[in-house]
């Protein structure tokens, strides 16, 4: 096998909010948004990120562009620290490192065509395509995407959400970067639409040779485009492996858990189910509970849970899991 | 009471908003048919009339813009559509009652969680403060929420979105009523607590025998707990049937199209089958079937008429030309 190509290095990132002192103001908290996440992503792959509303995904999405900076830890591009670097290193590393958004509704100016929306990043690298070339590009740019080129023209309003989020991907697409962050880039869109998107991003992989940090809460979708998976908790992952072991043979229970939860989409043999339905909800990441995060809802917890908090930790041939007491066996259910 | 006869039986309803462009057909020509103890869902994507569906049964769209044009909404002997503001006021709430998609959107940031239930039951029920407060803590039991009586006093945006959703349940189910109407009522929320939310929904509507109509997008959510499903698309019911024959045999494109999408554990390097294009807006829906501009077994027929909805077996209904072929497999 090939050595892996390493494009992406994420170490030790910790980005907390300050909240501003109350009326009080007693006591200085923080949310603790991402603390200390750590992976890398080689050339071409797709690496998924799951996890529940609040857990950080979405932080980690906007610091790894650059778009936030970290409280400590570090993002490298090919080597660079994306935050360390001179003003024209983050230039350059901004061309390669790009982001598509969720929301295809609100991302997009509605004053500007779709030609002015795609003209826009060659306005900010000027040198990256002379004026009398653009055009030409744009045109490539809406074909590749599968737009129409007749709709240069129009304005956000007169395109579908799926068309939208296509044209959030092509302007993401037209420096020609090397990283993509995708940020629930499916989740706002209709069902039947889904499956275009994400048979599209797919192509573009393929065809452009990228690789994508895929963050969603939809689990299916995630198995379907990712190669390695990283399950996040309150601010950390909790669990990192190989796509079809996480899936598979999960070792964190809340990986069990989050998978077991999926519903699936076949009513034959639903009540025989096995289903850990967890307690509660997740615990606000202003105040996270001591020791590991996930023991308040942890069926397996016990006192040196709540002491101790475990680290990413593999066993030959499993996934990496943060447990002190992981599961050895595979999932009963085919869900996801 | 006979068993077999439907709670709540909509018929041929259809409703019209009048826009700036000219009236808008948003739900056209739908019956369904609600049943005690059973759970119908009611599967589309935006666009396809079903919340218009579910509000103008709970009576809830202003009108002006929106006009009912034909049908009946049958609820114990009354037809609701025609019924006077006091059968209305009677029916909202006892006989039938709606969980709405965003919980904090509809509690009333204002008041305490236990004033807006014990409201709901003093005026309704006549209940004194003392009594009310003490069934809504029992309510609020009822739905799970951990230290109900500590957190009756609570306001809305002090609970996380899981636990408001379910004081709307508790403020749904606290008349009885015999229908409860769910309106995508899991979709903001996070897939563990969701699976927490349709558990209880499910045991809610086995305790009180109620009928649970669910109204949602989620083609996963449908196959763990609905027993007869109708799809829509483009307001109005192109297929209907129980769950596991709908899912196993559906009889049209667009319902064989939405599951052959779903992404698959097994096929995992294949592309995703995808419907092409996108769900129309009702105002510019297309000729002839509303589903032909992305059907893969469209012919020429399907762009000049609408087909009709035509039984093809026992339960089993669809709106499409070539329905008993999609249904034999040889479309």
């Amino acid at each position: 096998m090939a050595e892996r190509e390493v494009v992406l290095e994420v170490d030790s990132l910790v980005r907390h909010f300050p909240i501003k002192g109350g009326l009080l103001r007693r006591g200085r908290s923080s949310v603790q948004a991402v603390d200390g996440v750590s992976f890398t992503l080689g050339r071409g792959e797709t690496l998924g990120v799951v996890g529940e509303s609040g857990c950080g995904k979405s932080t980690l999405a906007r610091t790894i562009v650059g778009l936030d900076a970290p409280t400590s830890g570090s993002v490298r591009y090919r080597g660079t620290d994306v935050h360390r670097t001179s003003a024209r290193g983050l230039r350059e590393m901004r061309r390669s490192v790009q982001i598509v958004l969720q929301d295809p509704y609100t991302s997009l100016n509605p004053r500007k065509t779709l030609r002015d929306l795609l003209a826009q990043p060659f306005e900010i690298h000027p040198d990256v395509l002379p004026r009398e070339r653009r055009l030409t590009r744009i045109k490539e740019l809406v074909e590749l995407v599968g737009l129409d080129p007749d709709h240069l023209d129009r304005y956000p309003f007169q395109f579908s959400g799926g068309q939208r989020q296509r044209i959030g991907i092509a302007r993401a697409l037209a420096l020609e970067p090397e990283v993509v962050v995708c940020d629930e880039p499916v989740s706002a869109l209709d069902v039947s639409v889904q499956a275009q998107v994400v048979n599209l991003l797919r192509r573009l992989q393929r065809e452009l040779g990228l690789s994508y940090v895929f963050i969603a809460h939809d689990l299916s979708v995630v198995r379907h485009i990712s190669d390695r998976v990283a399950v996040m908790y309150l601010g950390k992952i909790v669990e990192l492996g190989e796509r079809r072991q996480v899936y598979e043979r999960p070792r964190h229970p809340y990986t069990r858990a989050l998978l077991e939860a999926v519903p699936i989409p076949d009513p034959v043999g639903r009540d025989e189910r096995a289903r850990t339905l967890l307690a509660g909800d997740p615990p606000s990441p202003v105040d996270p509970p001591s020791g590991c995060r996930f023991r308040t809802r942890c069926p397996k917890a016990e006192d040196v849970c709540a002491r101790t908090e475990p680290t990413l930790e593999a066993e030959p041939g499993t996934t990496e899991a943060a447990c002190h007491f992981p599961h050895r066996n595979s999932l009963a259910r085919l869900g996801a | 009471m006979n068993a077999d006869e439907a709670a709540l039986s909509v018929r041929a309803l259809s409703v019209e908003f009048a826009t700036r462009e000219g009236p808008v057909r948003a739900v056209r020509d739908v019956a369904l048919d609600v049943y005690a103890g059973r759970t119908l869902a009611i599967l589309g994507e935006s666009g396809s009339g079903k919340s218009v569906t579910a509000l103008t049964i709970m009576g809830l769209l202003d009108s002006p813009p929106a006009r009912v044009t034909s049908g009946s909404i049958m609820f114990e002997g009354a037809d609701l559509v025609t019924a006077t503001e006091r059968t209305r006021m009677r029916v909202n709430g006892e006989g039938i009652a709606m969980v709405f998609q965003d919980a904090l959107s509809a509690l009333n940031p204002v008041y305490t969680v236990g004033n807006q239930i014990s409201e709901l039951l003093r005026v309704r029920r006549g209940l004194s403060r003392a009594a009310a407060r003490a069934q809504a803590i029992e309510l609020m039991e009822r739905v799970r929420i951990p230290a109900a009586a500590r957190r009756v006093d609570d306001y809305p945006h002090q609970f996380s979105g899981g636990m408001r959703q379910r004081i709307m349940i508790a403020l749904a189910v606290a008349l009885d009523p015999r229908v409860l109407i769910a309106d995508e009522p899991t979709t903001a929320l996070d897939v563990t607590v969701q699976a927490q939310i349709m558990e209880l929904l499910t045991e809610l509507r086995r305790e009180n025998g109620m009928g649970l109509v669910l109204i949602t997008h989620d083609l996963g959510v449908v196959a763990e707990v609905a027993d007869d499903v109708t799809v829509m698309y483009s307001g109005r019911i192109v297929e209907r049937g129980t769950v596991e024959e709908l899912f196993q045999r559906p009889a049209h494109p667009y319902t064989r199209g939405l599951l052959r999408s779903m992404p698959r554990p097994d096929r995992q390097d294949d592309e995703l089958w995808a419907i092409p294009g996108a769900p129309p807006s009702s105002l510019h829906a297309p000729g002839g079937c509303p589903f032909h501009p992305r059907c893969d077994a469209a012919v020429d027929r399907c762009r000049s008429d609408q087909p009709e909805f035509e039984l093809i077996a026992a339960g089993r209904g669809s709106a499409c030309h070539r329905s008993q072929e999609v249904f034999d497999g040889r479309a």
